[in-house]
């Protein structure tokens, strides 16, 4: 982070006490807010006036922590609620010009969406990705997600049965929205030409709108004419 | 009417016995199942029996809310015991669910005042309490003017009190 810029995280636990050092580690200037007596107790004895009690969802805590004049508020407790209500006023009431909000139970991230409140990360998203970037029969993996930008970039697995196996790709007729950019075979990635032919095994990178996402990897995947 | 109360509370509670003797379909959802008894204070039959409903789940889960019947809600009720929640599940039965009449109970003024700006309809017993606090100190303060109070020269009885 070349530009340091004055950073309020919220919830002392072990996320946002290991981001708080690091950032602090960084040169930026950070105050933690925690609202268990003990924990902030804790706390307080490495990063001395760095932290301070309070519970952040009461206004004038995160006034008093200086909070109009934040670049960044970063809301990473146990409580999505929480959560949720701190990134809300700090980016429509403070006009805090980011923020990041932390996903505790995946199945809020809808809300986290409905009320703007973006990015947020959850944890067990992101482990989720992983497991199907380590368990190839997943199929799909997104490597990039943008979905303000409607774009996003996607690993695919062809599977033996995939229609498009055996198929050159100049005479592939993927959904509009949609390109391959390249090949990873054998542990190689390359850029395909019109004459290169795709062959089951092969993951293939594509960028494409998300909208289009569902017909792309119908497109690619086993012929399921059959299942669900 | 129906009226969807999330957080059975004294305060939920209450609220949900007196629509439904008003004649009102009533729903609550609390995570609490202990709750269910608290519903059946001073009636002499059971909620259900009375025409009343009560789902158990998390007010975050819109499985829960969608069982409590949120979707054809003519009114809303927040009332946990979270603030934070309340106004969180307020915005989504407005935002998402549409429901025409939204009421969020938030005890820290602060945030009731800055959320009732913001267009959401808020009741906040805290700032109740202190304006009829204030009211009645104001009250006291008018007795004892003209006696410029203790110091003054409010006799002794009057002053303990």
């Amino acid at each position: 982070m070349a530009e340091k810029i004055y950073i309020i995280i919220v919830g002392a636990g072990k996320v946002g006490w290991n981001l708080a050092r690091e950032l602090l580690e960084k040169g930026n200037e950070v105050t933690l807010i925690e609202n268990d007596r003990e924990r902030y107790l804790t706390v307080e004895q490495e990063l001395e006036h760095n932290i301070q009690y309070g519970d952040a969802s009461e206004l004038w805590v995160l006034e008093r922590a200086g909070i109009s004049r934040a670049g960044m508020v970063i809301a990473v407790t146990g409580d999505d609620e929480d959560n949720m209500l701190i990134c809300q006023v700090a980016k429509e009431k403070y006009r805090v010009e980011r923020i990041i909000a932390r996903v505790n139970n995946p199945r809020n991230r809808e809300h986290f969406d409905l009320l703007g409140i973006r990015p947020s990360v959850s944890a067990t998203d992101l482990i989720l990705r992983l497991i199907e970037h380590e368990v190839p029969e997943y199929g799909l993996v997104h490597l990039l997600d943008l979905p303000e930008q409607h774009l996003e970039i996607i690993e695919l697995l062809l599977p033996a049965d995939s229609r498009a196996a055996g198929q050159r790709v100049s005479d592939l007729q993927m959904p509009d929205g949609s390109l391959l950019i390249s090949v990873l075979r054998d542990n190689t990635g390359f850029v395909p030409d019109a004459d290169t032919v795709l062959k089951p095994g092969d993951e293939i990178l594509a960028v494409l709108d998300p909208r289009v996402e569902e017909d792309l990897t119908a497109y690619f995947g086993p012929d399921r004419t059959a299942s669900e | 009417m129906f009226v969807v109360i999330v957080g059975a509370g004294r305060v939920g509670a209450s609220l949900a016995r007196s629509m439904l003797a008003e004649g009102h379909e009533v729903s609550c959802l609390d995570e609490d199942p202990e709750s269910h008894a608290r519903l059946e204070i001073g009636l002499d039959r059971s909620w259900e029996d009375m025409g009343g409903r009560f789902t158990v789940g998390t007010a975050l889960e819109i499985e829960a809310l969608t069982a409590a019947g949120v979707e054809r809600a003519d009114v809303f009720v927040a009332s946990t015991n979270g603030d934070n929640t309340n106004i969180i599940i307020a915005q989504l039965a407005k935002r998402r669910f549409d429901v025409p009449t939204v009421i969020t109970r938030v005890l820290d003024p602060y945030r009731a005042q800055w959320y009732a700006d913001q267009g959401m309809h808020t009741i906040c017993p805290t700032r109740v309490a202190i304006d009829m606090l204030e009211t009645e100190v104001r009250a006291a303060a008018s007795r004892t003017r003209g006696s410029a109070g203790r110091s003054g020269g409010v006799d002794h009885e009057d002053a303990d009190l």
